[in-house]
């Protein structure tokens, strides 16, 4: 394991931003750290990075401890927090310059690197840009290449994907895969439910805690209940009818559909043909389907908490 | 009936159009999506809808009120929420909604009604007195949404408002958007969360100034094949002119 990590824990007075929290990852995987904000990613990731000293717990990079052997980490972690300053009336090449030189990367490891990193990040067309001309996509790209001359063995990200629209990222995804291809053990922050999927293995962080870590595909078997979604000719009067008399766990809508969550589809699908039907409004679409990580994540909250009312408040001062 | 229209609508600065002969009407009660890659012209058209740019070129109708001759009149009927929370963090929740009444002059009689309202909707009774720093993301965005609808606008602008909050909240948010849809607000989301974009009824796809796909978000993912997602649909109609302008940004 490139990364391990043992019961870390961080308070901030009375609010315990992340609590026990243990994790591993090997060289060349992508480890996705899924969580809404409050949740503890940052702070997690600024321990990591020994920008933090935790109450508890213990962390290792490549065999060193991140609180012991800073000095040493250091030379083999990137770090790209989320508001990443790039110098704007910089070049792209003069950016990257700039980092090889702190970094002090020299004569043929740094041309191929260079090379290397604008090849990777499809900037070679742009270095005569000022950054600060580059789009949002461009310029996270930029803020992670320069952090990756001294070729780490873990690269820390966070939120790199916020803010950012879906062209870039899935440019961005795509770089991370190539970085990953290189043995580079990424462990990536996000507030994307959906960005679990392209992790390698990921944990849903809420409150500190992991709710559940694995690969994601393993990850949706945990989702208790089944997801039924319907296309109606009444949608407001079908919501409201199934939410009084469905039995089903939970109904929202979707958009032009409903999505339905029952303990099993097959077995909830003629009691909601029954109850529709029986105040005549038409179901041309009725089908099971998959959960998303979004109703695993609420799920898994729901187990957690007991009721959503437990939710309102999580004080953060 | 029509609560938004556009009409080759066009915006151009300088020598340069952000927005080039946009078309498209949005019914009524419909949760509308507006999309499109940074640089696209998103931000321009929505400035020229709710009345603070005016156009070059085309026209704009919101809430029946031309954009261009009586921005005035198309501010009162929107609201607008933005995915940073317009709440002022030194004043409490009672008097965000305090402030937000007086600037949309409502009389004292409504001012107490929707106030209530708010505070039910938000689930913040009992918690008039809090900061909203003492609030989670969830109770937050709640708020700022009920100071966004205090006035009851006819039109309902949000950006990105779901971002971050977490997964309870943001299910319980997009009730809320659904039940105003069905009692006849129209709700105009942009964002670049295909997640979010999932929520709406429809999808207008922008870029480098032009619509380039209109549709269900099923249709829209239809047309390109019956596995694709949103994100392919966005994908396939915008990378290949994806390089961002140099002149776009400051």
């Amino acid at each position: 394991m490139v990364l391990s990590v043992q019961g870390l824990t961080k308070r901030f007075k009375a609010n315990t931003a992340v609590d026990r929290l243990e994790l591993s990852l090997s060289p060349g995987e992508i480890y996705g750290l899924v969580g809404p904000d409050g949740a503890g990613k940052t702070t997690t990731l600024r321990l990591l990075a020994g920008l933090l000293v935790p109450d508890e717990g213990t962390a290792q990079v490549d065999g060193l401890d991140v609180q012991k052997e800073r000095e040493q980490v250091k030379t083999r972690i990137g770090y790209v927090p989320q508001f990443f300053s790039l110098y704007g009336d910089l070049t792209v090449s003069e950016n990257l310059r700039f980092f090889a030189d702190l970094y002090n990367v020299t004569g043929e490891a740094r041309r191929q690197r260079m090379e290397r990193l604008l090849a990777i990040t499809r900037l070679g067309k742009f270095q005569d840009r000022l950054a600060r001309n580059l789009s949002g996509g461009m310029q996270k790209k930029l803020a992670l290449a320069t952090n990756l001359f001294h070729t780490p063995k873990v690269l820390l990200l966070d939120e790199p994907t916020n803010g950012v629209d879906p062209v870039s990222r899935r440019e961005l995804w795509d770089f991370l895969r190539e970085l990953s291809g290189e043995g580079t053990a990424i462990l990536v922050s996000t507030p994307y439910m959906d960005e679990a999927e392209r992790c390698d293995r990921a944990g849903l962080l809420f409150e500190g805690r992991l709710l559940l870590s694995g690969p994601p595909r393993e990850m949706l078997r945990e989702m208790k209940g089944e997801v039924v979604l319907i296309i109606s000719s009444d949608q407001p009067r079908a919501r409201k009818l199934l939410e009084q008399k469905g039995g089903l766990t939970e109904v929202y809508p979707v958009g032009e559909a409903l999505h339905l969550i029952a303990p099993n589809a097959e077995r909830a699908v003629p009691g909601v043909r029954t109850i529709l039907e029986g105040e005549k409004i038409a179901i041309p679409t009725i089908k099971q389907i998959p959960p998303t990580f979004e109703d695993l994540f609420i799920s898994l909250i729901r187990r957690a908490k007991g009721s959503d009312e437990d939710l309102g408040i999580q004080s953060k001062i | 009936m029509e609560a938004v229209r556009a009409e080759n609508l066009s915006k151009r600065f300088g020598s340069f159009w952000a927005v080039r002969g946009i078309t498209f009407a949005v019914q009524e009660g419909e949760i509308f999506g507006f999309l499109g890659p940074n640089g696209a012209g998103k931000s321009t058209t929505i400035r020229m809808l709710c009345g603070i740019l005016a156009p070059s070129g085309g026209k704009g109708l919101v809430a029946g009120y031309d954009v261009g001759r009586e921005p005035e009149k198309v501010k009162s009927a929107l609201g607008y929420m933005s995915q940073k929370f317009s709440l002022y963090d030194d004043l409490t929740v009672e008097e965000n909604i305090e402030f937000y009444s007086g600037i949309y002059r409502l009389s004292p009689k409504v001012q107490a009604e929707r106030t209530a309202w708010v505070l039910a909707m938000a689930g913040l009774a009992g918690r008039e007195k809090s900061l909203p720093r003492e609030l989670s993301g969830g109770w937050k965005q709640r708020l700022a949404l009920g100071c966004a609808i205090l006035h009851e606008p006819r039109i309902l602008f949000l950006d990105e408002p779901t971002a971050g909050v977490d997964p309870v909240s943001r299910r319980r948010f997009w009730d809320l958007i659904a039940t105003l849809s069905e009692q006849g607000t129209t709700v105009f989301v942009t964002t670049h969360y295909m997640d979010e974009a999932e929520h709406c009824h429809r999808l207008a796809l922008i870029n480098q100034g032009e619509l380039v796909a209109l549709g269900s978000p099923r249709e829209l993912k239809h047309s390109l094949s019956p596995e694709a997602t949103l994100e392919d649909v966005f994908v396939s109609l915008t990378r290949d002119q994806a390089i961002p302008n140099p002149k776009s940004k400051i």
